[in-house]
């Protein structure tokens, strides 16, 4: 096939751009959520209300 | 544990993938033969590349599993696949589109490529139901291993085989004998593909930390409840 002009072909390279992009940001926001709520309920488990790091909660055990 | 560099490492990949992407839309020049819609090489290929090692890469660490026993080896194995399988989402996706901008169709039956890559997809896409359906952690870990390993010593053969066939639509790259990319075009997918593969590893770091933030929690709540 002869190449497309470029307003034909500018929507199929900014769908792929886009789908790539879209994928990231959806994964990335699920793992943020995810770590944000596993983070919320170790301090909960901690009787921790402002929400201390997880990283020191306990870490030394699995070092 | 996991979290450790992981800041530094992301920062690296933001800014390579932004510098590839600028170099994709204001260096590379158009390809002489599909003009503007080549560009979606630089996020197909490189996409494509970095999951089939992600692959291969959980299947060598389902061997260390396999070898040590450490629970921790099957952990980096399972994300490993469960990130290239994303990615392989994101391979499939992007390669239709160029086909049918390219082609004129969203998918070509015949073109080893294509039909390839979709049965190691496909091949992957069984390792979910095979891990979750094993209750047992220890049964769950080894049977998985055994089948990143078979799944992954597979990718590189079906790149060979495919290799080795003839190819009617699909171009080939970096190969020796011809379709070679020139200087340009070279460097900024170089660079697409560096970046992709800092996106890969810092992704993969990512969701260690969830699955070991997660399993601190469990181990909390553990000691809670035998407290209480």
């Amino acid at each position: 096939m002869p190449a497309l002009p470029l307003d034909e072909a500018g929507k199929y390279v900014a769908g792929a751009y886009v789908v790539f992009v879209a994928l990231i940001l959806v994964y990335v926001a699920i793992i943020a959520a995810k770590i944000a709520r596993i983070d919320r309920q170790i301090s909960a488990l901690q009787g921790d209300p402002y929400g201390a790091p997880f990283e020191g909660t306990g870490a030394e055990e699995d070092e | 544990m996991y979290s450790k560099g992981l800041a530094p490492l992301a920062a690296a990949a933001a800014v390579t993938l932004t510098a590839a992407f600028a170099m994709v839309f204001f260096y590379a020049p158009n390809d002489a033969d599909q003009g503007f819609v080549q560009k979606i090489f630089y996020v197909h290929v490189p996409m494509a590349i970095v999951a089939l090692c992600g692959f291969v890469a959980g299947g060598v660490f389902a061997i260390k599993h396999l070898r040590s026993g450490d629970a921790s080896w099957d952990l980096r194995s399972y994300v490993a696949i469960h990130l290239s399988i994303i990615l392989g989402v994101g391979v499939l996706a992007t390669g239709s589109i160029w086909a049918r901008a390219s082609w004129g169709h969203w998918w070509v039956w015949d073109e080893p490529v294509l039909v390839s890559f979709l049965i190691v997809f496909l091949l992957y896409c069984v390792y979910y139901p095979l891990r979750f359906s094993i209750e047992d952690p220890d049964r769950q870990a080894r049977y998985s291993s055994v089948f990143a390993i078979a799944a992954g010593a597979f990718v590189p053969l079906n790149f060979i085989a495919v290799r080795m066939a003839e190819s009617f639509t699909h171009p080939r790259v970096l190969s020796q004998t011809g379709g070679d990319l020139p200087g340009d075009m070279r460097l900024t997918f170089l660079v697409s593909l560096l970046g992709m593969t800092l996106l890969f590893v810092t992704l993969w770091k990512l969701e260690l930390t969830a699955k070991h933030a997660s399993m601190q929690l469990k181990r909390l709540r553990n000691r809670a409840r035998v407290a209480a």
